[in-house]
């Protein structure tokens, strides 16, 4: 369904001439296919990486020096983007993934900021400032992504096909002892899976996805820099997954689309969008556990308990529920203070 | 004579200052259940870690099999066909029941590095995982969500998963923890059925349990074998009756 308005939505821009929403809603799906990948570790795996732009980056990094040599053929450039990313994920994870909870989100976090210093000091490739893409990446000789539309298309079927992967993955024999893995590591031992290996390999898949993101990223905005790496991207992605309901891979393209959205449109109300933004973030994610997926499915089971099939249904049943809250409210609040007045 | 099972020589494991586990030499028939019977804290989970390799002692050999697996890494001794129960049930709570049992079946089948097809439609995995939810009477609740168990059902989850491996050994310990009198009364008539297919090595509190079901019992106290014998035996030694059986058979 979300697809089928990704793949209509150019269709409806074409008729309002607005380029520079295709070119947003390319830059969307491109993060989508990120948060997909984070999503698989962290909603899957209760593996919450903090260095997840990094592989971005690393995608990113691969067609701009490429590029830079003279190098712009797809052939050799998407294998190399997504390799290095996967074996930069293989590396680190190896280390990495012998750490749980806390020290997991540290050592991620710590490979991520590896990668952007190091990104920063290639002199040759722009260092802090960052490499103006010589030319966008060909195929054969054809440049599929020099006609926006056919780029967009491009982009959109990689993200089909990533969340395609992401669903198979997830439910398949591998899946499900990834899956238990995060439930029950002692279990999973106990019955004969050696976790680690498992949990590397999804962490290898992930970090080939986030440098399929980042070939499309460099290309699509002809330009690659150290900001792709930095942390505020890896906080973004997981932003963007609680935002949509983690675990959910759906909820990794919702996340994605509303925050992406929400930040652009904040950012033409007003210069200083970012005051609004974050606690914005803070109170949805707050209000609905489980992200704006959750959010929707309890809408749904609300209207369903209430019985709202109509316009006054519904004011009625919201003032249903204000009362009862107020009246819980009221009487926690009394029971609060009988109870110090009585102590 | 025959190769016994497994065979614990003189291990050794302390914690800190704490020696848990005393010099104990164990042997196991191939057709036997051997019970091992002590008062809380004596270290017997503490010697079921060791055997199922989630903990490594500190000295001493474990051999099952005929091989020397002290070495070997709680997953590669699973695949050799040493499976175990926990004291406190260790299920997947998100998982459905069946799907607990069908890993157990997974883990011993084929490779898991699948990436394409839906495990849990693969028939293979859940027909066998079927009969050993049938085995401990919980084939009816199989598509319940584990983690809304009853407890009673919990351990009787934890035994089929373990059967659900086809093991070579199997280690229980304390399955019928915390379980209601009719359960603990149900899980013994399942063990007492499953006597026999395969050798158990079985922890419990449960003194009706363990006198109707063990062929030898070994008597763990402070970490260290007391006595090991026939059931007629144990009951009759003073120094157990003294330090163990003396207050639990009243
Ligand atoms: N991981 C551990 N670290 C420190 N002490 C432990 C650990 N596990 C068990 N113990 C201690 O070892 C002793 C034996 O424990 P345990 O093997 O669980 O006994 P049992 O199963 O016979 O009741 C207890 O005193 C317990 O507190
Ligand atoms: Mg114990």
């Amino acid at each position: 369904m979300m697809f089928v308005a990704f793949a209509l939505f150019p269709i409806a821009a074409t008729f309002g001439a607005e380029a520079y929403l295709i070119d947003l809603f390319r830059r969307i799906m491109i993060f989508a296919i990120a948060a997909l990948a984070l999503d698989l570790l962290v909603g899957y795996g209760a593996l919450v990486s903090f260095g997840h732009a990094a592989f971005i980056g690393i995608g990113a990094y691969a067609v701009g020096i490429l590029a830079a040599s003279n190098v712009s053929d797809m052939i050799i450039s998407l294998p190399l983007a997504i390799g290095a990313a996967a074996l930069f994920a293989y590396l680190t994870g190896t280390i990495c993934l012998r750490t749980r909870g806390v020290y997991f989100i540290m050592i991620t976090l710590a490979f991520g900021q590896m990668a952007y210093f190091f990104a920063g000091s290639l002199a040759p490739y722009g260092g802090d400032d960052g490499l103006t893409l010589a030319m966008r990446s060909t195929l054969l000789g054809f440049a599929p992504f020099k006609h926006d539309l056919l780029f967009y298309y491009i982009v959109l079927g990689c993200l089909v096909g990533c969340y395609w992967l992401c669903r198979a993955l997830v439910i398949s024999r591998f899946g499900r002892v990834f899956r238990g893995a995060r439930e029950n590591p002692t279990r999973m031992a106990a019955l004969g899976f050696d976790v680690f290996r498992y949990q590397l390999t999804a962490y290898t898949i992930s970090g080939a996805l986030g440098g399929l993101a980042g070939f499309l990223l460099a290309n699509a905005t002809d330009f690659v820099s150290p900001a792709y790496m930095s942390w505020h991207r890896s906080g973004e992605l997981i932003v963007m997954i609680i935002l949509g309901g983690i675990g959910n891979l759906n909820g990794a393209i919702v996340g994605t689309v509303a925050f992406l959205l929400l930040g652009e449109w904040l950012s033409d109300l007003t210069e200083n969008w970012e005051m609004i933004f974050g606690p914005l973030l803070v109170v949805i994610i707050l209000l609905a556990r489980g992200g704006l997926l959750g959010l929707a499915a309890q809408m749904a089971a609300w209207y369903r308990r209430e019985n709202i099939l109509s316009v006054g249904d519904f004011i009625a049943a919201v003032g249903r529920y204000l009362r009862q809250l107020a009246r819980r409210t009221i009487k926690s609040t009394l029971q609060t203070s009988r109870s110090r007045s009585r102590g | 004579m025959v190769e016994p099972v497994l065979r614990l020589e003189a291990l050794h494991k302390s914690f800190g200052g704490l020696m848990v586990t005393r010099d104990v030499t164990v042997e196991l028939a191939a057709d036997e259940l051997h019970a091992i019977i002590g008062p809380n804290g004596a270290g017997k989970t503490t010697l079921i870690n060791q055997i199922s390799g989630l903990i490594a002692p500190d000295s001493g050999r474990i051999v099952f099999g005929g091989r020397d697996v002290t070495a070997l890494p709680a997953p590669e001794r699973a695949a050799l066909g040493l499976a175990r129960s926990f004291q406190i049930t260790s299920i997947l709570p998100a998982f459905s029941v069946l799907e607990n049992v069908a890993l157990a079946v997974q883990a011993r089948s084929g490779s898991s590095f699948r990436f394409f097809g839906r495990a849990s439609s693969e028939e293979a995995l859940n027909k066998p995982a079927m009969a050993a939810l049938d085995e401990v009477g919980l084939a009816d609740r199989a598509d319940v969500i584990a983690g809304r168990l009853a407890h009673g059902e919990k351990r009787a989850l934890e035994l089929a998963i373990a059967l659900a491996m086809e093991p070579k050994l199997l280690l229980l310990d304390e399955p019928m923890a915390g379980a209601g009198r009719e359960e603990s009364q149900r899980l013994i008539t399942v063990l007492s059925r499953l006597k026999g297919r395969f050798p158990m090595l079985l922890v419990e509190h449960d003194m009706t349990a363990v006198f109707a079901l063990a062929d030898r019992i070994s008597v763990l106290i402070y970490g260290q074998i007391l006595t090991s014998g026939t059931p007629e035996e144990v009951r009759a030694d003073p120094r157990v009756i003294a330090a163990y059986l003396g207050d639990e058979m009243e």
